[in-house]
């Protein structure tokens, strides 16, 4: 556990050798005092027990969390401690005093367990009371062989207990929520947990009750804190599954909550899901990378005999530090569903003297059959009207990198891309201008300390979990100010004290060319509200240090990226790009898109062609197809609208989830035009009843590999468990051997040999793409009855990602349609009736939470239960989409 | 203590000022106050600077009335310089230690001596809003309050331009929930602010971040009370009384099994047989046993302390200390085992739950004392409660948790032999009917049985 234990050597020790009387004098902002005899010197403010765990002494603790505000609570970290007065002559203090709220001044002199038998006698005393009331359940208790408690009661406490009396004793468990449960007699009340909530997540769901011996965590419960609901119905960001109130009274909803089961010293809060399933000493650990967003959270996976049990949250103080979302900690059961793909399987064409093709079922094959099928099928594809490449946008950058090679290699095209999601070229501009290949930019810490930070196309919560966490932290203890452009205030703005700029979708690039135009003039009159924040923000992203944190989903708005690159040059705030998948960056960097070849470099240009060629070693003269392709390619939508003509022949898919595109039935139909389809993928999916020939592939935890994080950060991992599945680039690499173009990326070190040619240190220094310049769109006409759509996707939603994780589904939010109060009162509904949002294609009907927003704007969550925007709306943020009074009794679909 | 009365012709052992109107008719009336000459302290202090005014309080040498003897001037004195923003000043009316009732008699015999005094603490402080967080158990006293404070905003006391001095005061008295925590400083704080009372991490202290993160000042009742005669007969009347370090008067009050208990005021420094004698000695002529010199949270004294004078110097030497002077009598039909075992069920009770020592130890300590009070303990528990009291004793979060150790660890010392007696005898070697005033119905043991929620 992460909790026990202070790492070796972290942080900087520096440790000088006892009474030297050449030790340097202290400089100002240091403090130099004595623990165990040992002189050292730490910067003011340092508390004494991370102090001592410079010098590796361990005083045992319970409450204390280095994230978290000392609480002194437990009390089991009691250190004896001497002051000089003020004549200078050391006095002890009369109290043993503890550590974890104690700041080092200078010349004290601390003694600890292991040299105060008053320290010593202390914390055996505070150990025996704190297992007075434990329950001793240690071997059926989940926390058992990785328990605080356990441990420091074998180190800091008596062997035998005196304690004969009645023990204190509650029902077993409450369940706070689907997935969490709480033993509350085996609490020893640290408060870690109600202080993560509070401090860390913000969306407190559960605080001390009561008082002494009684003294519980609890949740809210009007019978035992003996309060009156809350009156009406809460509004909105309600959990799917039963769950009991948070300290507010709403039902209560976290993404964040699993990381108090990790933080929890003794085994009081346990995850549903992992209950009783194992025993620490039986599982093997590997560290590893979150896949399901592009923050590059460290994780730590648990496996026993080759099945994952758990994840945990991994330390990483550069990147998620101790924190995890609740999709990282506890959606990994995908990657071992029963329609994983074991073998490959091929499908037989029958072409009739007419033409008319039959197409057969697929059957299973070998891997040298579907192999050969493949490269053939491709290879006449290529040589027919060409084949595409949309690879997903979940890869690994070794796989992205794979495809990305292959497609200009062998396939002789630059139709690749991996945006599989709402998209554009001026996004594309965009990344090839700003973001590719520009290596470590914005990072974690330095979000932590903006002096602004303004949020563009990007819900961090709900798309970045992690990087909502540290903003928060930033906005709490650092006063860093967020700023988001979205349609209405989230819970999660609400609680970084964001503030809102309040915009459309497709209207975002007002606000940026505000904040660009930054000096304009105020009005004479009295200042409106807008121009006042405008002002605000204008000046807060012109201070050193600010930063931009924008999403994909601004691909949606025409003309967005090209006024926040004004905005961005205006101000001087840096700039992030955060996508939502893991593979985003990794694609970019990789050259998964129709413009970029690896490492930045622009297809257009004939010099980082030659850079590429040379790597790849291409280009012999008298080869007609020498070189790299020249042209730009095709975007993703381009491709399947050139399949859908014929202008293609094939598409080679990785991982591609029909669902995630803006037009699925679209896709669907360019794909039923390809003349062959070749999928790579982890798991059946809507493309394996299109694909002609399907090859079964890894998922991380089988393979080793690296996510490239939306700082830039390489973040690799290693395979957790042993496999004989294959990663992607494994796969093509076979592909290429059976066609005849060998790729050279058999194993993960051939990849990255030549991926340090080209990336990071070998990234494009040249001249880059130029800035994207699109006009901005006018906003559509809003007739009434109707209304901008605005939508992205939900942390937890209907992801094939969470597939097999029963108890998170039922802390996802529960889908609910977002209208403001004039929207809503046009349409003539009410709160918390139904509305119907249709398209020509479709409808869907969702409770109204009638919210502060930009009127004419309905929010639906993007991929929901109940809510497919894509594909049962056929419809992306910006479109303009009817309302009307729904009702319960169907309207779904066309 | 009769030399320092140079002031009075015939010594009197009792020097009522606190107490002094409380005969009156309706002396809780604003009226009834004035009568008397109330409101003179207000109507000086704001004649002075009020750097004068905590001058005054500084050289009376008053010190904190709610049992820690904290030298009040010192306290007013340890406020940061203004900085234009406010600073508070809160009334700790949240009397509930057992044996201590001083305050809630005077906040309903005479709540406007407290309002007085806190308009010139107030004054003197640069407070323009000060709180009185009354427990809440007592509601007649809490409604006394509210409309006193009613009527000194009436009379012009309280509220904008306070008696045409251009000093503004606002006064909120606050209810408690019922929690002996909360006379803590910083829990009452947090009560106050709306949170969970339990004590807050210190530093900051309340002087330098108190109430909303503010400078604040929090005093108890009878200190605060005790303001206006100083400031309207000056310091060295106050100082002619009590001892040199413990100087002035304070409310004794006297309850157990004494013939007249109640509120004494009297000089520091008097002796528990000065009392005795106005109290009409002990109940039924009995012979006292052990006594509390300042509330169940000292340690006991016994007849040998009848000559002890009452002041924080002395009491302190005889290994207790003066608390509240909530002088608790128990005469020799008494068990210690039980008295002791019914405190440490309040101590249990009352345990706010914070830290580990005061939630778990008196949870503990509850069920050994319950054990051998009913003839089932054994000769390790007595050890085994004094090497608990050892591990709350300083180790606990905050002085509650010292306080549950004072009645077990000191009356082990004194009468461990009474301890034993019920641990061979196997059954407690006392009547309680006995020492009881009225007739006494045992309630039937409740069977703590494990499992049962």
């Amino acid at each position: 556990m992460t909790t026990t234990t202070p790492a070796p050597g972290t942080g900087s020790s520096a440790v000088a050798p006892s009474g030297g009387a050449a030790t340097p004098p202290a400089p100002a902002d240091q403090v130099t005092f004595t623990i165990d005899d040992i002189e050292m010197s730490v910067p003011k403010g340092t508390l004494v027990i991370r102090a001592a765990e410079q010098i590796g002494i361990q005083i045992p603790r319970f409450c204390d969390h280095p994230l978290l505000e000392p609480a002194g609570a437990c009390r089991q970290c009691l250190v004896e401690v001497a002051t000089p007065d003020r004549e200078g002559n050391v006095r002890p203090m009369p109290k043993p005093q503890a550590s974890c709220t104690l700041e080092a001044t200078p010349g004290m002199v601390v003694r600890t367990q292991r040299t105060s038998a008053v320290a010593d006698k202390a914390q055996h005393g505070i150990m025996e009371l704190l297992l007075i009331n434990h329950p001793l359940d240690c071997p059926v208790c989940d926390k058992g062989g990785e328990c605080p408690l356990q441990n420091q009661a074998m180190s800091n406490g008596r062997a035998t207990s005196r304690f004969v009396d009645v023990k204190r004793t509650f029902p077993k468990p409450i369940a706070v929520s689907t997935t969490i449960l709480l033993d509350r007699e085996r609490c020893v009340l640290c408060q870690r947990c109600t202080r993560f909530s509070q401090e860390i997540a913000g969306d407190a769901f559960i605080d001390l009750q009561k008082r002494g011996a009684a003294q519980q965590i609890g949740r809210f419960d009007e019978a035992v804190l003996d309060f009156a609901p809350p009156a009406g119905e809460a509004p909105g960001d309600r959990p799917v599954g039963l769950a009991l109130e948070d300290e507010s009274g709403l039902p209560f909803a976290s993404y964040f909550s699993g990381n108090t089961v990790q933080i929890c010293p003794v085994g009081a809060l346990t995850g549903a899901a992992y209950r009783f399933r194992s025993r620490p000493f039986d599982l093997v650990s590997t560290p590893s990378v979150a896949e399901h967003d592009s923050s590059g959270s460290a994780i730590r996976v648990d496996h026993r005999r080759g099945v994952v049990l758990r994840r945990l949250a991994g330390e990483d103080p550069l990147v998620n530090e101790e924190w995890i979302t609740d999709r990282d900690r506890f959606a990994f059961t995908w990657q071992s569903a029963p329609d994983r793909l074991t073998h490959p399987l091929v499908r037989d064409r029958e072409v009739a003297p007419d033409g008319t093709v039959t197409r057969g079922e697929l059957r299973p094959a070998s891997w040298a059959e579907a192999l050969e099928v493949a490269a053939d099928a491709l290879t006449r594809a290529r040589d027919a009207a060409g084949v595409g490449v949309l690879p997903g946008g979940r890869l690994t950058v070794e796989d992205a990198y794979a495809y990305a090679k292959l497609a200009r290699t062998w396939l002789r095209t630059n139709d690749v891309d991996h945006r599989a999601r709402a998209h554009s070229a001026e996004e594309a501009d965009f990344l090839a201008h700003a973001v590719a290949g520009s290596g470590l930019g914005v990072t974690f810490s330095d979000l932590e300390k903006a002096p602004a930070v303004l949020l563009v196309g990007l819900e961090a919560e709900e798309e970045a979990g992690v990087t909502f966490l540290r903003l928060r932290k930033g906005a709490l203890r650092h006063g860093v100010r967020v700023f988001s452009v979205a349609p209405y205030a989230s819970r999660g703005l609400q609680r970084m004290h964001g503030t809102l700029l309040p915009a459309a979708p497709g209207t975002e690039g007002e606000w940026l060319d505000g904040i660009a135009a930054g000096d304009r003039v105020r009005t004479l009159d009295e200042a409106s509200g807008p121009e006042d924040v405008l002002a605000d923000v204008s000046d807060a992203l012109r201070r050193p240090g600010a930063v931009i944190l924008v999403g994909e989903r601004l691909a949606a708005t025409r003309g967005g990226y090209t006024a926040l690159l004004r905005a961005a040059a205006a101000t001087g705030a840096r700039l992030a790009w955060v996508p939502r998948r893991a593979g985003e960056r990794g694609g970019v960097e990789a050259g998964t898109l129709p413009n970029l070849l690896p490492g930045g470099r622009p297809v257009a240009d004939p010099a980082a062609r030659v850079d590429v060629a040379t790597v790849w070693g291409v280009g012999a003269a008298d080869d007609p197809h020498a070189g790299l392709p020249t042209t730009a390619g095709r975007d993703a939508g381009e491709m399947l609208d050139a399949l859908s003509v014929g202008q293609l022949s094939g598409v080679l898919l990785g991982g591609l989830e029909l669902d995630d595109l803006p037009d699925p039935a679209h896709a669907r139909r360019a794909l039923e035009a390809a003349d062959v389809v070749v999928s790579l993928e982890v798991r059946r999916s809507a493309v394996t009843e299109l694909a002609d020939v399907v090859l079964p592939v890894a998922p991380p935890v089988e393979r080793e590999g690296a996510f490239v994080s939306w700082e830039g950060r390489v973040r690799r991992f290693p395979a957790a468990l042993a496999s004989t599945a294959m990663p992607d680039h494994r796969v093509l690499d076979a592909l290429a051997d059976a066609a005849g173009v060998p790729l050279g990326l058999a194993t993960v070190e051939a990849v990255r040999a030549e991926l340090d040619q080209l990336l990071d240190a070998g990234a494009w220094d040249g001249a880059r793409v130029p800035a994207p310049a699109v006009e901005t769109a006018e906003p559509p006409a809003v007739a009434p009855g109707t209304a901008v759509l605005a939508s992205w996707r939900l942390l937890l939603d209907d992801a094939r990602g969470q597939d097999g994780e029963r108890y998170l589904a039922g802390t996802a939010k529960r889908p609910v349609a977002r209208l403001s109060a004039a929207t809503a009162a046009a349409v003539d509904v009410f709160d918390g009736e139904l509305v119907r949002v249709s398209t020509d294609r479709g409808a869907v009907t969702l409770p109204v939470v009638v919210t502060d927003m930009v009127d004419h704007v309905v929010w639906l969550p993007m991929r929901s239960p109940g809510s497919s925007v894509h594909a049962t709306l056929g419809a992306v943020p910006g479109d303009v989409v009817r309302l009307e009074p729904g009702s319960t009794d169907g309207g779904e679909g066309a | 203590m009769s030399e320092q009365q140079t002031a009075r012709p015939a010594p009197d052992p009792l020097t009522p000022v606190l107490s002094d109107t409380w005969d009156a008719d309706r002396s809780w009336t604003l009226a009834s106050y004035l009568d008397r000459g109330g409101y003179a302290g207000l109507r000086a202090a704001l004649g002075q600077d009020p750097a004068d005014v905590v001058a005054t309080v500084k050289a009376s040498g008053l010190r904190g009335r709610g049992g820690a003897g904290f030298p009040t001037g010192m306290k007013w004195g340890f406020l940061p310089a203004p900085d234009g923003g406010p600073r508070y000043l809160v009334v700790n009316a949240d009397e509930s230690e057992p044996g201590t009732c001083k305050d809630i008699p005077l906040m309903l015999a005479s709540p406007q001596a407290l309002v007085e005094g806190v308009a010139i603490t107030s004054y003197a402080i640069g407070c323009h809003h000060a709180f009185i967080y009354v427990r809440g158990e007592v509601l007649h006293v809490y409604r006394r309050l509210l409309r006193a404070v009613e009527e000194a905003y009436e009379a012009g006391y309280l509220g904008t331009d306070v008696l045409g001095s251009g000093f503004d005061l606002d006064v909120t008295v606050h209810a408690g929930a019922g929690a002996y925590i909360c006379g803590e400083e910083t829990a009452l704080l947090d009560s106050l602010e709306g949170r969970r009372g339990q004590p807050r991490l210190k530093p900051p202290f309340p002087a330098v971040a108190g109430l909303y993160a503010r400078p604040t000042v929090v005093n108890n009742v009878e200190s605060i009370a005790s303001v206006p005669s100083i400031v309207a007969r000056g310091a060295d009347w106050f100082t002619s009384m009590g001892t040199e370090r413990s100087a002035g008067f304070g409310l004794f009050s006297l309850s157990g099994h004494v013939t007249r208990p109640g509120q004494y005021e009297a000089p520091l420094g008097t002796t528990l047989r000065e009392l005795l004698d106005l109290a009409g000695g002990m109940r039924g002529g009995k012979a006292l046993k052990f006594w509390t010199p300042g509330g169940s949270s000292t340690p006991l004294f016994t007849d040998a302390h009848l000559d002890t004078p009452l002041d924080y110097e002395s009491v302190a030497a005889a290994g207790s200390m003066l608390g509240t002077r909530a002088l608790q009598l128990f005469d020799e039909t008494t068990c210690v085992v039980r008295a002791v075992s019914r405190w440490t069920d309040f101590y249990a009770h009352e345990s706010c739950g914070k830290c580990t020592p005061c939630r778990e130890g008196t949870y503990w300590m509850k069920q050994v004392l319950a054990r051998i009070e009913a003839g089932q303990g054994t000769e390790a528990d007595l050890d085994l409660l004094l090497d608990t009291c050892d591990n709350i004793l300083g180790r606990a979060f905050c002085a509650l948790g010292d306080g549950a150790t004072s009645p077990v660890t000191s009356s082990i010392e004194l009468f461990r032999d009474e301890y034993e007696a019920h641990i061979t005898e196997h059954r407690c070697p006392f009547d309680p009917a006995a020492s009881a005033l009225f007739d006494h119905t045992p309630r039937p043991a409740r069977v703590l049985t494990a499992g049962v929620h």
